[in-house]
């Protein structure tokens, strides 16, 4: 097994075991768009970190907090509703990091390998930056779990009991960027949020806590990276778009194996009743 | 001096005095002004409902009592160290989020589980600790937020609209475990409602609002008041009548007679007693309906 495809799946396997847990609050709190708007906004942190000749990572990372920061600005106005903005920065940012990516001299930047992942562009360096900024957001996210929780749950309730809501706001949208920049490499930008949402949609049907949803996400993320890498060694298939796939497949399987057992435990009960 | 400003908003009130004061609040919303001078006060152990038609200012008011809102004018000013327990009114489990009782109500406290089993047998949903909260009906689920708020030992306890989705013979439950939570927690009780026949029923003093107080007092008092006719017209003189018959027993599936938990109200209106009606309640429940 060659070096590269070790530390893709390593690397795979580090974003999903972050991608789980915060994904489950993206699916909680309706924020997929947000997710899909960071993550396009990934490509022109791409292209400014070229240009500007700095880390590419930090790039990425700078422009999705900022994105993210510009979002919460930009949510005080009532003119224009928070999806709309959404588009406006999401489509708006990644037509500028295309522009910008192919204004670029010097370096040819692999505008495909951005969009859909590559895992041959995996380095050392990359890995370092999943696994620190996977830890620190895992952190956080413990850290902050019951305001987010009970933010998720009821926001004016929340308030109402004294929990730190607009505080928990933005740190959970700076977990976002930040998972979002760690992400985009292994699944590319625009399918990044779908790693954030199937394997929490997949974990959903099994899970009767918030906490137990969130765990079963980061292993049904965990089992799509693995899947998805592995189909894309096998066919070679692209990166990204075959770790969907996989978690694409797993979320069916799940489903059909819950309405499956759903159907199985309802005869029984009903059998109980009569019986009664 | 940080310290200080944890537990009060405003300046705090001495012991022995109310509960809550709120003094000639006026509050907007979007510019609006949506409370004018609005004053009342609420003593340990008195349940005082806000009613008034849609628009009139009750949730406005108490989320300002909450601390939600700024003010514009005027001080509410809460009993040193009092803390308040609140029931929010627009609340829907979501399906997405997987949640049983038990561990809803850890979210709220710090407490530990064998405390939450007991609130819940208080607020009569025993067994249900692990029930998920989509699960639960309207009422199940109203007594679990009431159990929420318990959990914080409050003294002043903050109910918007508690008996939407609930039936009206678990209307009537509610208000009974409400009189009994302040019987058994001493606490002050503000209930916002707008069904006049409940609360009259069971609550020591009512505030009418519209904007601003048009009346308030005992619940007799309020509805003979000309400015809770003009507000309620038809509606109110109906409450006049369920109020003075005061009610003590609600009615089962088959219209048979149940006894109400701690509403005895004298040896005339015990269960069984005979109505002066002019519908019958074995024959023609329908008609009985208000």
């Amino acid at each position: 097994m060659s070096d590269f495809f070790v530390r893709a799946v390593i690397g795979g396997i580090g974003v999903a075991l972050v991608a789980g847990p915060l994904g489950c609050f993206v699916v909680w709190r309706r924020m997929a768009f947000f997710g899909d708007s960071l993550a396009h906004g990934a490509l022109l942190g791409v292209a400014i970190g070229f240009a500007a000749g700095i880390d590419v990572n930090a790039a990425i990372l700078v422009v999705c907090v900022g994105i993210a920061l510009l979002l919460l600005g930009l949510e005080r106005q009532k003119r224009l509703a928070t999806d709309t903005l959404l588009g406006i920065l999401a489509h708006g940012t990644l037509a500028l990091g295309l522009v910008s990516a192919s204004l670029v001299e010097g370096a040819r930047i692999d505008v495909m390998g951005y969009l859909f992942g590559d895992v041959l562009a995996i380095g050392r360096t990359d890995l370092y930056w999943i696994y620190g900024g996977g830890a620190a957001v895992l952190l956080v996210l413990a850290w902050f779990w019951r305001p987010l929780l009970a933010l998720a749950v009821h926001a004016e309730l929340a308030r109402a009991e004294g929990v730190p809501v607009r505080a928990a706001r933005i740190v959970f949208m700076l977990l976002v960027a930040l998972t979002v920049a760690i992400a985009m490499k292994i699944v590319g930008v625009v399918l990044v949020t779908a790693l954030l949402l199937i394997p929490a949609a997949t974990a959903r049907r099994f899970a009767a806590t918030p906490e137990m949803m969130a765990i079963l996400a980061s292993f049904a993320g965990v089992l799509s990276v693995s899947g998805g890498l592995g189909a894309s060694l096998a066919w070679d298939s692209p990166a990204g778009p075959s770790i969907v796939v996989a978690a694409l497949a797993l979320f069916v399987a799940a489903s059909g194996l819950a309405i499956v057992f759903r159907a199985a435990s309802g005869a029984r009960s009903t059998k109980v009743e009569t019986l009664a | 001096m940080i310290v200080r400003s944890l537990a009060l908003r405003e300046a705090p009130l001495s012991g022995g005095q109310a509960l809550l004061r709120v003094e000639g609040v006026s509050i907007a919303l979007g510019g609006r002004s949506v409370v004018r001078d609005v004053s009342l006060e609420v003593n340990r152990r008195e349940i005082v409902s806000l009613i008034g038609p849609n628009g009139s200012g009750k949730t406005t008011l108490v989320r300002a009592i909450l601390g939600l809102l700024p003010l514009v004018k005027g001080r509410i000013a809460v009993q040193s160290g009092a803390r308040i327990g609140y029931v929010p009114q627009r609340f829907e489990p979501d399906p997405v989020l997987p949640m049983t009782v038990d561990r809803f109500l850890a979210l709220g406290t710090a407490g530990g589980r064998a405390r939450r089993v007991t609130v819940l047998e208080e607020v009569g949903c025993t067994g249900m600790a692990r029930r998920q909260l989509v699960e639960l009906s309207g009422g199940e689920f109203r007594r679990v937020l009431i159990a929420r708020a318990l959990l914080r030992d409050p003294d002043l306890l903050v109910l918007d609209e508690p008996l939407q989705q609930v039936d009206l013979g678990g209307q009537l439950e509610l208000y009974g475990l409400i009189g009994r939570i302040r019987d058994e927690h001493g606490c002050g009780v503000i209930v916002i409602s707008h069904d006049l026949h409940v609360v009259m029923a069971s609550t020591d003093r009512v505030v009418c609002l519209n904007g601003h107080v048009c009346c308030s007092g005992a619940p007799d008092a309020v509805s003979r008041h000309p400015e809770y006719l003009a507000l309620f017209g038809a509606r109110a003189a109906s409450s006049i009548a369920v109020y003075t018959h005061a009610h003590d027993h609600a009615h089962g599936p088959a219209g048979e007679v149940m006894p109400i938990e701690g509403s005895a109200k004298g040896p005339d209106h015990r269960p069984g007693h005979a109505h002066s009606h002019d519908h019958d309640h074995t024959s023609d429940r329908e008609a009985a309906r208000p």
